[in-house]
């Protein structure tokens, strides 16, 4: 077996380790927002496209190139942008309740 | 390795740690949207960087640039635009399209990258290492493109929600499977051959489609977490492709969080993936109406009744279930919660695992409701408090509350439930005495503290609300 193939093997589980680790931690309030800025993650694939439409050289190479380039775009900015918007609802909550409980302060 | 290289790799581990740092700061509300940020961040360095690698490296043609920065484009003004707009009943639909075109653009990365190399190098000089991980790819890529399509189809109601299995559904996939195996077998032999990738290709995306049609609406929590976990998989399977740690890394993680949450979902439900797989569960999405007669003796209460059980409690729990959701009646239940919290009761919301179509749904809906998220408590958490409890208002919700899961030998069985009917008394808004899901008899409506009101859930919730009102004299 080369060892490149090798190390990239041992990145990918090692990788996968990591994830089960910081993922396994995350509460299931933030399940939606975590499989969101996942699936923006998975944008990277977007590297991937620029990659191939560099060497790319024939029509079928381009429409190739294209349709991963428009894919892993909408992945990247709209996982972002959404996961960024969701996460927002969560951030603005607590201090507007205690200001709307009246004389309950200090109660969350 | 030139310098400019190396500079590129080293924004790429950059970039990776930037996607686990920012993994690590979402296991809390209030850094969540740092987290976020930060990946963010990460990625953005290492698009950029590639870009500069490709200019800098002039081999990319004047109309590969045009390709690439139309294409970039394009598909950033539409997600940008979709991101802004989707409701977030619509979130479950959102997800399965970023899967679809994460794991198409995977798919076509190796299909590009292969027909590249067979162009340059010719097919006898290609190593294995290429034929299989390129084999993987566009099998892993093109399930979770069509997959995700027809998921998301399903969700958004333009494929029925209902499992639809066919004659002869079982043997076409069996037959799909092997000739995607076949073909990626062959390939992985060694014969650099474009039409064995073809036929991966073709069967994976037939494959997608017959997989996911056969399953139930509400089995989408697992189905969405597994493409989810599929698109992370081919993402990485790209990274080996075109040789980039980067890709591989953040393809990796993508594949662990995937995977954690279809385990989650699968357990919630009590049932295997393989059960949820094979499909044909349950009666999707439309609950048949069913009259009240012949259910046992069920207790009915008006608006004014309920509000007066609500308004002299000390502790509520709120129950709400997708039918809280498809109803629209988010911000009306939140309206009542602040009302009852205004009068000195404590409210909170019993949120079940897999309330919702995708993994913590129901917890979104409500924050973007203003509901604060220190209110919503999962199901392990609240079950206990049950006992403590004076009032459980069940919204929209039906198999997540039935006792009878409990028990062994009905279609439920074994699923977690909360523990709705160990609460003083229950009040049921639901429309009618229609089946959930699992399309059983709930005993919870037949439980002697039980009182049903019949309503749809968002003028129940509003007629109760005023109700409280009038009573407590407050608005």
């Amino acid at each position: 077996m080369p060892t490149g193939l090798l190390t990239d093997l041992t990145i990918f589980v090692l990788s996968l380790l990591v994830g089960f680790e910081v993922i396994s931690k995350v509460p299931a309030t933030l399940h939606t927002p975590l499989m969101s800025a996942a699936n923006s993650i998975h944008g990277i694939v977007l590297v991937g496209a620029v990659l191939i439409a560099s060497t790319a050289h024939n029509t079928a190479g381009y429409i190739l190139a294209f349709i991963a380039a428009v894919f892993a775009g909408m992945n990247v900015v709209g996982g972002y942008a959404v996961t960024d918007r969701m996460l927002q609802m969560f951030q603005r909550r607590p201090a507007k309740v205690v200001k709307d409980g009246e004389a309950k302060d200090g109660q969350s | 390795m030139s310098g400019f290289d190396t500079v590129v790799k080293l924004i790429y581990v950059a970039a990776a740690a930037c996607f686990v740092l920012g993994l690590h700061l979402m296991n809390a509300p209030p850094t969540a949207d740092k987290g976020n940020r930060l990946s963010a961040a990460g990625m953005l360095a290492a698009v950029a960087a590639t870009i500069a690698l490709i200019a800098n490296d002039s081999a990319i043609t004047a109309t590969g640039w045009v390709v690439l920065l139309v294409g970039l484009l394009l598909g950033s003004g539409a997600g940008l635009y979709m991101a802004r707009t989707v409701k977030m009943t619509a979130m479950p639909q959102l997800v399965s399209v970023f899967n679809a075109v994460g794991g198409g653009a995977a798919a076509l990365v190796a299909v590009a990258d292969f027909i590249r190399l067979s162009d340059s190098v010719g097919a006898g000089a290609i190593t294995p290492r290429v034929n299989i991980t390129s084999a993987l790819d566009v099998a892993i890529g093109a399930v979770t493109f069509a997959g995700s399509v027809v998921a998301a189809g399903k969700l958004q109601g333009l494929i029925p929600g209902r499992p639809i299995v066919f004659r002869g559904s079982r043997p076409l996939n069996a037959l799909l499977a092997l000739a995607v195996l076949g073909g990626g077998v062959y390939l992985c032999a060694g014969p650099h051959d474009l039409w064995a990738l073809m036929l991966v290709l073709a069967a994976a995306l037939v494959f997608g489609v017959t997989m996911v049609l056969p399953i139930g609406g509400a089995d989408m929590p697992v189905v969405i977490s597994l493409l989810n976990a599929f698109t992370g998989t081919a993402v990485a399977m790209a990274g080996f492709v075109v040789d980039s740690s980067a890709l591989i890394i953040a393809g990796a993680l993508v594949g662990a969080s995937g995977g954690i949450l279809t385990k989650l979902m699968a357990d919630a439900m009590n049932r295997s993936l393989a059960n949820i797989i094979v499909g044909g569960f349950g009666t999707g999405d439309s609950s048949v109406a069913v009259s009240a007669e012949g259910f046992g003796q069920i207790r009915e209460v008006s608006a004014d009744d309920a509000a007066i059980q609500l308004a002299y409690a000390s502790k509520v729990i709120i129950v709400p279930g997708y039918g809280l959701a498809a109803a629209q009646a988010q911000h009306a239940v939140r309206e009542l919660a602040q009302v009852l919290e205004q009068h000195g009761v404590e409210v909170s919301y019993a949120i079940h695992p897999v309330a919702g179509r995708m993994p913590g749904h129901m917890n979104v809906l409500l924050a973007e409701a203003d509901v604060p998220y220190t209110q919503l408590i999962p199901m392990e958490e609240i079950n206990p408090e049950f006992d403590r409890t004076d009032v459980a208002l069940v919204i929209g919700a039906n198999d997540v509350t039935n006792p009878a899961a409990r028990r062994a030998g009905t279609a439920i069985s074994g699923m977690p439930i909360l523990d709705v009917d160990h609460a003083r008394s229950v009040i049921v808004i639901k429309r009618s005495m229609g089946h959930g899901y699992a399309g059983i008899d709930n005993e919870l409506y037949a439980d002697a503290k039980t009182s049903m009101f019949f309503a749809d859930a968002k003028a129940g919730l509003a007629s109760l609300t005023s109700a409280v009102k009038a009573l407590v004299g407050s608005g």
